[in-house]
């Protein structure tokens, strides 16, 4: 497998994550790599695939989740502005709280809206009335909710449409302020129009955080992110701006599947 | 099949009217027997159960007066043994559930020992009672605390709810276990997302959820626990006491044991009858009762759980 250099993409300085030949393994099963790419800071990067090609395994190995999965091994470096997370003595706990995740189904707490938004914060021990309702606010207009819900934060989280608890999710993951936000098919559970919002959403989540998103929807890599990486059968196939990608991928495999002869 | 007439038929299938009448018939002979036994209950146990049969103590032999200490008894113990029993078993619940290995061969064995606890004969736990808490432990402390003055090393309240906290302790394991692992995979990867730690997870998030789970399981052993008689046998239940238990190391009256004395000591069969039948409508009120209120929280779990997925 060569791994393409990514030439045009721009390094920018903080929030890039620095991957070494990583590789996952289930069990005796290797699931993806050896993997060596430079998530850029405070860019939208897409992960695109067919199924089972290893892009999830991949994001989830970007935070340490895999290893709630039992019997999960990850080999390599993960490094986040040079603090590596797989290092001897690093908490996955830290890493988390550095490194949010939004999952494909929204999944809020059978908690009230503001209970969600504050409970990583609350976590951490912060306990101050107005300052937690600060960041609460801070993070529901972040994530473009905040006028929807701003009248019933008591309310039971569960009440929201399907588009709206995704961007509780967001927010309650923008709320104890990562630096780098995990996105699994964000919208793949929404309809046309919630996709819409969290697309539109995205793009404005850049200008802070570096997001990586994977996404099973060509159209929405090309409409959201600068940079795409294209993973086929465990490998990672080809990484660089999505333009490139979309217009003039090196490789074959790449242009076979953002044409549509596979996959 | 292509062309098979679909004109309607007025007979249903043969096999359909053997399958109803079989089926029929056997739920409505378990009606008829749980019927006829709670009618000859309500019949000959309804005159006699007044306000004084509820307050005061027997008399004359037992062919007279009330139950009073049998309730009180039966009460205490299933309190005792609910806090002995629902923190070990919810405990225990939450090692075996979010802690442990669940390949690991030390939690196989735990959960085969669980299991087999909850198949063991009630009366196998009277005799462990017997020997453990009130011959070695009791007897341990009487001999370290009281200098062999016989306090702890006798049948006593406290023994016979540690003996019945045995007994149920399955139950609340198995329950509190079955709500955990109705609490959604997805808030915990919420959760750990978040940064939670492991405790935190389960402190925050799970347990909450599983609070009715966990209250239906303690209700249904609280329930089996005032309903059983062999575990106290030995370990406390007494046959008479003129006065209530005033200690922990006291022994105690219990409707079921009492039922069980006034059905095979009475001097006087024919004087103790009325008495029996309305000490046994009082022990099934009570069971059903608790047995209800487990149910109540059960199904309002469920209304919850579907308008929170709703």
């Amino acid at each position: 497998m060569i791994i393409q250099p990514a030439m045009h993409i721009e390094e920018s300085p903080t929030g890039s994550l620095a991957v070494r030949q990583l590789s996952v393994y289930y069990g005796d099963k290797k699931a993806l790599g050896p993997v060596t790419m430079t998530i850029p800071g405070k860019q939208v990067t897409a992960l695109i695939g067919p199924s089972g090609c290893g892009k999830s395994t991949f994001l989830r190995s970007l935070n340490r989740m895999n290893e709630m999965i039992p019997d999960c091994r990850v080999e390599g470096v993960v490094k986040l502005d040079d603090e590596p997370i797989y290092g001897a003595g690093v908490d996955a706990v830290a890493v988390r709280r550095r490194i949010g995740m939004v999952f494909q189904k929204s999944n809020p707490f059978p908690k009230s809206i503001y209970d969600n938004v504050a409970y990583g914060l609350r976590l951490v021990g912060m306990d101050d009335r107005s300052e937690l309702g600060g960041r609460v606010e801070r993070a529901l207009k972040h994530a473009a909710l905040w006028e929807e819900v701003k009248d019933r934060l008591n309310e039971s989280a569960l009440g929201l449409s399907g588009g709206q608890q995704q961007r509780l999710c967001i927010a309650r993951a923008l709320a104890v302020e990562p630096d780098v936000l995990l996105m699994d098919e964000p919208a793949s559970a929404l309809d046309p129009i919630a996709t819409a919002h969290i697309e539109e959403l995205i793009h404005e989540l850049a200008s802070d955080y570096t997001v990586v998103i994977v996404t099973h929807n060509m159209q929405q890599a090309a409409r959201v992110s600068d940079n795409t990486a294209f993973f086929y059968m465990g490998d990672l196939v080809e990484f660089d701006t999505t333009q490139i990608i979309f217009t003039k991928p090196t490789q074959s495999r790449t242009e076979d599947y953002i044409t549509g002869r596979f996959g | 099949m292509k062309g098979s007439s679909l004109r309607p038929s007025r007979l249903p299938h043969a096999g359909d009217i053997v399958l109803w009448l079989a089926t029929g018939l056997a739920t409505l002979l378990v009606l008829v027997i749980l019927l006829v036994i709670l009618i000859d209950v309500v019949k000959n146990g309804a005159p006699r159960l007044t306000l004084g049969f509820l307050t005061k103590a027997p008399s004359d032999g037992m062919t007279a007066g009330g139950i009073f200490p049998a309730i009180f008894g039966t009460v205490a113990l299933v309190i005792l043994m609910t806090i002995a029993a629902l923190p070990a078993g919810v405990a225990t619940a939450i090692y075996l559930h979010e802690y442990a290995s669940p390949t690991a061969w030390g939690t196989r064995i735990v959960r085969i020992a669980v299991n087999n606890l909850a198949g063991v004969p009630s009366i196998v736990f009277g005799l462990f009672g017997l020997g453990f808490f009130v011959q070695f432990v009791g007897g341990g402390m009487d001999k370290i605390f009281y200098g062999g003055d016989k306090v702890f090393g006798q049948p006593a309240l406290i023994w016979a709810a540690l003996t019945m906290a045995i007994l149920t302790l399955p139950v609340v394991i198995v329950a509190t276990e079955e709500a955990l692992s109705n609490v959604s995979p997805d808030v915990r990867l919420a959760s750990a997302a978040l940064g939670a730690t492991k405790f935190q997870t389960v402190s925050r998030v799970v347990l909450p959820q599983a609070v009715p789970g966990i209250l239906t399981g303690a209700i249904l052993a609280i329930s089996r626990g005032a309903g059983e008689v062999a575990p106290i046998l030995f370990t406390g239940a007494a046959y008479f006491l003129p006065t209530l238990p005033h200690t922990v190391h006291d022994q105690f009256m219990q409707l079921g044991y009492h039922v069980y004395v006034l059905a095979t000591q009475s001097p006087d069969v024919d004087a103790t009858r009325p008495i029996l039948y309305a000490t046994v409508l009082v022990l099934l009120v009570l069971t059903f009762a608790l047995n209800a209120s487990a149910i109540l929280v059960r199904s309002r779990m469920r209304r919850h759980l579907s308008r929170a997925h709703g």
